[in-house]
């Protein structure tokens, strides 16, 4: 009775019931209740309005039921277009009309059309005059959705087309805390999917185009841009015909106007789109060729402006020619077939260097573009034609003393290079010629790398020219470098560390690798055997050279395996060759021992081994573990040695000899995990034996690497927790007192960090030893600095790049779990033990992302400023320099302190380690990020504070003191 | 712009060149320029801004307004002139 009752608001709450009721079980109705209870609503739609939100609550229930009778959801749209004034509705009520029609649309297609127009014209009255942003992004799917689908528009194109039109350009900023979430940018790009779905609105849409483009409006002109370059990926000649003059006049106008970057980009893309769409739209035979005449147009507004390399508007037409170019095969050749005569000529009538960049670097613009079409084409090619002067006009840059001209000459000869068939034989041993002597000889080092870059990139395109004339070349070199014939030294050195730079950086195919590599084993052996302290240097950088092949070779199964099997034997055999016991009364000068040359090699060794496949892998383990284990040296070269190699055995003499543990670390730690090693448990022992025993710092911290790295790999199970148990068990001793307390405690690190990256159980008890340590007086200070140890990226061992398991988000669990730990062991802390959790905070927080750094900043802030005051120095600076960001991120926060940080602040700016100096000037630049009103009080204060270390008598100090204090 | 540093003697003396000699921004430039040491140099050093020697219709003037130390405060007590200046010295970004 509810809804008979004459009261129109207890009828509409009575409809309003019957409407929720519905919504939640519309899936149950039957057909004939849906047909009885669609007429009732219908009904109901002339009742007062009070009512209609309710009732249109209703429909949409039912427009969601599956069994709607044929016929009905035509004559439901058809009594909302007649009943209803929805402009007049609330927002929420529009929307649910909007449902109504989306939901019949995606089911009941059919009849819908069977409406034709009527129905088109019915919602372009519902949808006229929206004006909320939520509603209009459903509005924009249906109009997409009737278009899309083919829905009869009949004589109301325009009037559609008005109705959305009308929006553009989207000119919306979403109010502040706004719940609905709706951007700018989605109306934008939903408005533009309905404009540019159709042929049928060109008539209308370009010249709103255009009027948008010429008005002052930056957003309109970006949001008209790219409205054309969508609509032309649908668009043909036929729609275009008309406009295109007007539609250039304004590309033009703005590419050469304008000053924003972004506008310009926008430009060269809707050119490049108009164009293409002409060139691809079919051509009939009576009509003109519309994309002739208009690339004339262009070329013709351009061409002139090429001419005056030094004129402003050079570069936005070379662009816009290119741009053009860039659209189609056809617009390519038609262009360079104009364009390249003309560049080419301006070169020969330009002398001055610039100009001849200017032009070189236009033309290198077009020869990128032939790459993008492929392959030069037999007859048709203008760059084919033109090829002689072409090359002349490169290679006299190269020869050119102005160095940015040679860079522009190098990428201008990579891109012809890449240009397969462009080159004949006989240049291209001119351009070997022409890179070698850039890269040996040219003084300045910037255009030495670019020609080695270039060889590199060139190098797999021709590997037999490189292979047979450049590495030939490079060879002699060397060696006539080493000879020396009366240059000075310094000269002849330098010589050779390009030519060993030429080597690598050629390598890129698997050809030349296997030529280049034995020329680098020979230099290496050569100069190994010197005893002078330079010999050292040199022979990292043959390490650093094969280092550099090896990356090269490491995407390619046979150059990679090709480098291994070569490189690894050939380097232990040295290695062990001068470890030998008979050397080692010359050990400080035996270069090959020296800890910074075994350094340079663990990265050869490590690259050499992380790309082998899983079979090659385990072939080239089978040998080196029992090297190292046994002694077996029957797989090395010149395998001759005087005596045993047993670097795990005791003796005095073998000190050398353990050295070598540091190889074994970057071969067996950078194998793939599933790779099994044999005799691990044994290797693994020793290496935990070495690593608390032995007395020399390298080789116990290699020895302690490599066990972590092993460990890290390791599969979880009885073994793995049995060798932790050894390890923990030959560790608590040393680490309680004893003369190598300290090997305990890097060894403590290493596997601790092993653990924690793969988030082993046992890795918190080691972490709850390392904090306890945290307050020994002895080992604090280095245990505080092991925790960024334990946070950062280890270059040689534990990382991904080595096969490392390391889980995501390590770091984030390491801090939730630790910190607090950290936090109330500064509190129950001596005051000299002190420092030593602050560092280890400040370590973990530095290597923490920053937005999780933001996140839990409040609970520690008092904590960190109680670092500030803390008088080590290395304390000091982590902490500022986890300040700094977060006064750039959340000044909120920060400004309840700002008190206590000005004076910290201002205290600091006059420590005495210069480190500490910058980032206190840093951080108080910083504060200048803050609201100004909590700054206000301070600005006296802190400009006359910031004049003392104006006259610092560092430089960088003072330079960091200007901008904060010209901020302040 | 050609500056001339004595640290022993704490001076700094910076000479200009305007585009024109009859730059309007002569004043301003200058004024700039003193501000940006003012700010960026230690209290010890003396400074003297004028323009090089005959570039500019009035020069003396202008060299005359900046060497008043009453008038360059005036000038910075002058918030919309002091704005001017702060835009002027503005790092681009």
């Amino acid at each position: 009775f509810c809804l008979e009752n004459t009261d129109p608001r207890m009828r509409g709450r009575g409809i309003q019931l019957l409407s929720h009721v519905l919504l939640q079980c519309y899936s149950l109705l039957q057909e004939k209740e849906v047909l009885h209870l669609v007429l009732f609503y219908e009904s109901r739609l002339q009742d007062n309005h009070l009512v209609i939100p309710s009732v249109l609550q209703g429909l949409r229930a039912l427009s969601m039921c599956e069994v709607l009778s044929p016929g009905l959801a035509v004559s439901v749209l058809k009594a909302i277009f007649q009943e209803v004034h929805v402009q007049s509705l609330l927002q929420l009520d529009r929307h649910t009309v909007y449902s109504i029609i989306t939901n019949f649309m995606s089911t009941r297609e059919e009849e819908l059309k069977g409406l034709g127009a009527n129905f088109t014209f019915g919602f372009i009255q519902v949808m006229d005059g929206e004006k909320d942003p939520r509603n209009l992004l459903v509005a924009f799917q249906i109009v997409h959705d009737l278009i899309a689908k083919d829905y009869a528009l009949g004589p109301f194109v325009e009037e559609l087309f008005e109705v959305t039109s009308c929006y553009f350009p989207v000119d919306f900023t979403p109010p502040p805390n706004d719940p609905h979430g709706i951007q700018r940018e989605d109306l934008i790009l939903s408005l533009r999917a309905v404009l540019a779905s159709t042929t049928q609105f060109a008539e209308f849409l370009l010249p709103l185009l255009i009027e948008k483009l010429d008005s002052e409006l930056q957003s309109a002109k970006l949001d008209s841009l790219q409205t054309l370059t969508a609509c032309c990926a649908i668009y043909g000649q036929k729609e275009l015909q008309e406009f295109l003059p007007s539609l250039w006049s304004s590309l033009r106008r703005e590419v050469f106007q304008t000053a924003s970057e972004k506008i310009e980009t926008e430009c060269l893309a809707a050119l490049r789109a108009l164009s293409a769409c002409l060139s691809r739209s079919v051509l009939s035979s009576d009509s003109e060729d519309l994309l002739d005449s208009f690339l004339s147009s262009i070329l013709q507004d351009c061409r002139h402006h090429l001419c005056e390399p030094d004129m402003k508007l050079v570069w936005p037409s070379a662009k816009l020619l290119q741009a053009a170019a860039g659209a189609s095969l056809r617009t390519y050749h038609r262009i360079t077939h104009s364009v390249l005569p003309l560049l080419l000529e301006q070169h020969t009538k330009h002398t001055q260097s610039s100009q001849r960049r200017t032009i070189l670097e236009m033309l290198l613009g077009f020869l990128e573009l032939q790459q993008k079409w492929g392959h030069v084409e037999e007859d048709e090619s203008p760059l084919l034609s033109h090829q002689a002067p072409v090359c002349s006009v490169v290679f006299s840059a190269l020869l050119d003393p102005s160095v940015q001209l040679q860079l522009v000459g190098i990428k201008a000869l990579t891109v012809l290079g890449s240009l397969q068939g462009f080159l004949s034989s006989s240049n291209l041993e001119l351009v070997v010629d022409h890179l070698i002597r850039l890269a040996l000889h040219e003084e300045d080092s910037q255009s030495s790398e670019a020609a080695m870059e270039a060889a590199g990139s060139l190098a797999p395109t021709y590997p037999k020219v490189f292979s047979g004339h450049m590495v030939p070349r490079l060879e002699e070199e060397l060696q006539s470098g080493r000879a020396g014939k009366g240059e000075s030294y310094h000269k002849r050195h330098s010589l050779q560390q390009r030519c060993l730079q030429a080597l690598a950086a050629v390598s890129t195919h698997t050809s030349i690798v296997k030529e280049t590599v034995p020329i680098l084993l020979q230099h290496l052996q050569k100069v190994q055997k010197g005893t002078e302290a330079k010999n050292t240097q040199d022979v990292i950088s043959v390490c650093q050279s094969l280092h550099r092949v090896a990356l090269q070779c490491q995407q390619d199964a046979e150059g990679c395996w090709y480098f291994h099997q070569t490189v690894m034997p050939c380097l232990l055999a040295m290695a062990v060759q001068a470890a030998m016991p008979e050397s080692s009364h010359t050990l400080p000068g035996k270069a090959l021992l020296e800890e910074e040359v075994l350094a340079a090699m663990i990265p050869v060794i490590s690259a050499a081994t992380t790309h082998l496949s899983p079979e090659l892998a385990a072939q080239s383990v089978s040998h080196v573990v029992p090297l190292f284990l046994d002694g077996d040296v029957s797989f090395l070269p010149q395998n001759s040695f005087p005596c045993s190699f047993q670097p795990f055995r005791d003796g005095e003499h073998l000190e050398a000899q353990r050295r070598l543990v540091a190889l074994l670390m970057a071969f067996v730690c950078s194998l793939p995990r599933d790779v099994a090693i044999p005799q691990q448990e044994w290797l693994l022992r020793e290496l935990l034996a070495l690593s608390c025993s032995c007395n020399c710092p390298f080789t116990a911290t290699t020895a302690a690497k490599c066990f972590a790295g092993l460990v890290n790999k390791h599969p979880a199970g009885q073994q793995l927790d049995e060798i932790l148990q050894l390890a923990v068990n030959r560790m608590e001793p040393s680490l309680a007192e004893g003369p190598r307390r300290t090997q305990a405690l890097t060894l403590l690190l290493w596997v601790t960090k092993a653990l924690v990256l793969r988030y082993h159980p046992l890795s918190s008890c080691l972490t709850d030893k390392l904090l306890g340590l945290l307050g020994d007086m002895e080992l604090g200070p280095a245990t505080a600095d092991g925790f960024s140890l334990l946070m950062a990226e280890s270059p040689d061992v534990l990382h991904k790049g080595c096969h490392a398991d390391v889980r995501i988000m390590f770091r984030q669990r390491f801090f939730t779990d630790n910190v607090p730990k950290l936090v109330q062991g500064f509190h129950g802390a001596g005051p000299d033990v002190k420092a030593n959790y602050l560092k280890g905070l400040s370590h973990v927080l530095n290597h923490l992302p920053k937005p999780v750094l933001v996140t839990e900043l409040p609970t520690l802030l008092s904590l960190l400023l109680e670092a500030l005051s803390c008088s080590d120095h290395v304390v000091q600076l982590s902490t500022l320099s986890c300040l700094h960001p977060l006064l750039l991120e959340a000044p909120q926060i920060m400004s309840l302190h700002v008190d206590t940080l000005v004076t910290k602040f201002l205290n600091l700016t006059s420590s005495p380690t210069m480190a500490v100096r910058i980032a206190a000037l840093r951080c108080a630049h910083a504060l200048t990020s803050l609201p100004t009103t909590v700054l206000l009080p301070y600005k006296g204060r802190v400009i006359r504070a910031l004049a003392k270390p104006l006259d610092d008598k560092k430089r960088l100090v003072r330079k960091e003191a200007v901008a904060a204090r010209g901020e302040w | 712009v050609s500056p001339q540093v004595n640290d022993a003697q704490s001076t700094v003396s910076v000479e200009f060149t305007p585009t024109i000699p009859h730059c309007s921004m002569a004043t301003l430039i200058g004024l700039s320029i003193k501000v940006k040491l003012l700010r960026s140099l230690p209290e010890r050093f003396k400074l003297d801004v004028h323009i090089t020697p005959g570039t500019h219709a009035s020069e003396h003037a202008v060299n005359k307004q900046l060497a008043d130390k009453e008038r360059v405060a005036a000038a910075l007590e002058n918030s919309h002139l002091l704005e001017v200046v702060n835009q002027c010295l503005s790092a681009r970004s």
